[in-house]
């Protein structure tokens, strides 16, 4: 049977991992080859590296993260943040990233979750969506959740189905940073019109957040960042949990 | 000295595949390298087929570099030994049905063909880690057995297809994703992975490096 995922993801400001409250008040929580090194060996299923860099000049000391990381860690890497076009992709897989994430470009751009899928595949093209609660529905924002676009995020999230994405990131923006929980009635709605997987992202902070994201949000991956990152658990205590609560995961790393 | 050769044909993640072997070569005395040359693949002790993409376009690839007969001396002929990865396995077969109907190498008999998502729920791709099912005691699942725990032991796939195969005891492992699922073929010095070993962390590790040291699969 296919396992639950579980990703911690690498937030990396100008080339040193952070993780913010509610995208702001960032926190240093070291260096990002060397985190992903630890996470590989102690079970993460995949590693997400999100560069929040705000100039582009800095940019270029994100594919060096991934070159090291990729060179020693041999379980899926997924990298976004300011990627614009097909270059900007191929510059990350070309060192050794498995998949890519677009956001805010693919809003502008939505052709290039299909160019990205026809020139990689679709498995390499995640689309990411920030998304924030609006009376009954739910809006999408971009530039690191400042923009809202206006878009509804269920609409969206087929919409890049349909264009060929192989995977939907969904963070909650209302969630994200708050320690209360995945936004569940999203992350169902979507996972359920959806083919193609769903990554729940966004508000973690207790070992139950993790099982709900499975059995009420019919996530087929569950992300976080901060209660890994400042080590309130590790993968491992999550995957036990998750086992208690019959979701299979992975625990094979655990012996060799 | 083994000189192990990853073939590039324009597919996508030759970098990952390189890396794990790199990781690997590192202790021994084992040169690395990623080809289309023909005297270097008929140089080659160990070859190597990775394979992102569609079927056709990584057949095709491959006809365009004029690999293909190259591949079938050293691979056939020579008896070397040969790992296709992902769709480099799914091109070994007869016939590939993604996108129409093409001719594949027909090193292994049988079709690929796309995976039925017989309950609802059942997403396509067939992405993450999965279980694997030993259904032969071959030579090389011994000596990998040797090397890692295959208790439950789990590795990473990501595909849309499946490999059927004309002679099931060329089937070594297997998985379940609603149906069952051909995750790792063998014939004589061939075989081939529908999960990438690569990317399946200590396991993925363990195998490859079975690879490079089994004398006979």
């Amino acid at each position: 049977m296919l396992k639950t995922r579980i990703i911690p993801c690498l937030d990396v400001n100008n080339g040193r991992v952070v993780k913010g409250i509610n995208f702001v008040n960032l926190k240093d929580a070291g260096d990002p080859v060397e985190q992903a090194s630890i996470y590989s060996k102690n079970g993460a299923d995949e590693i997400t590296f999100l560069d929040i860099t705000a100039t582009h000049e800095k940019r270029n000391a994100m594919v060096d993260i991934i070159e090291k990381t990729a060179n020693q860690c041999f379980v899926p890497l997924t990298v976004g943040g300011g990627i614009r076009n097909i270059k900007d992709m191929k510059n990350f897989l070309s060192v050794g990233a498995d998949k890519v994430s677009i956001n805010s470009s693919a809003i502008k751009d939505p052709n290039l979750i299909t160019k990205g899928a026809e020139k990689f595949g679709n498995q390499c093209i995640v689309v990411a969506i920030d998304a924030k609660k609006k009376s009954n529905s739910w809006n999408v924002y971009i530039n690191g959740g400042r923009i809202d676009t206006g878009l509804d995020a269920i609409e969206w999230a087929e919409k890049a189905e349909s264009l060929g994405a192989g995977e939907i990131l969904l963070t909650s923006m209302d969630k994200d940073g708050t320690n209360s929980g995945f936004d569940l009635d999203l992350t169902k709605i979507i996972s359920k019109k959806l083919k193609i997987p769903v990554i729940a992202s966004g508000g973690v902070g207790s070992l139950d957040d993790f099982v709900d994201g499975v059995k009420f949000g019919g996530a087929s991956a569950l992300l976080a960042a901060s209660v890994f990152h400042f080590g309130k658990f590790t993968v491992t205590e999550v995957k036990k949990h998750l086992i208690s609560n019959g979701i299979d995961v992975r625990m094979d790393y655990t012996k060799s | 000295m083994s000189l192990i050769s990853i073939i590039d044909y324009g597919s996508g993640n030759i970098k990952s595949v390189y890396n794990a072997f790199n990781y690997l070569c590192e202790e021994g005395k084992k040169k690395l390298i990623v080809t289309n040359n023909y005297s270097e693949i008929k140089k080659s002790t160990h070859i190597i087929l990775p394979g992102v993409g569609a079927f056709q376009s990584c057949i095709s690839g491959l006809k365009q570099i004029s690999v293909r007969e190259v591949l079938e001396e050293k691979v056939l002929n020579d008896k070397t030994p040969f790992l296709g990865i992902c769709v480099g396995m799914q091109m070994l077969a007869t016939v590939g049905h993604e996108n129409g109907i093409f001719s594949g190498l027909n090193w292994i008999k049988g079709e690929v063909k796309k995976i039925k998502p017989t309950i609802n729920k059942l997403k396509i791709p067939h992405m993450g880690w999965n279980e694997l099912e030993f259904k032969k005691d071959t030579n090389f699942i011994k000596e990998l057995r040797k090397k890692t725990n295959l208790e439950r032991v789990t590795a990473y796939f990501v595909h849309s297809y499946n490999f059927f195969l004309e002679n099931e005891s060329e089937k070594v492992v297997t998985t379940k994703y609603g149906q069952e699922i051909t995750a790792m073929v063998s014939k004589s010095n061939i075989i081939g992975t529908q999960f990438h070993p690569e990317k399946s962390h200590n396991f993925g590790l363990a195998f490859l490096k079975t690879f490079l040291e089994c004398e006979e699969f």
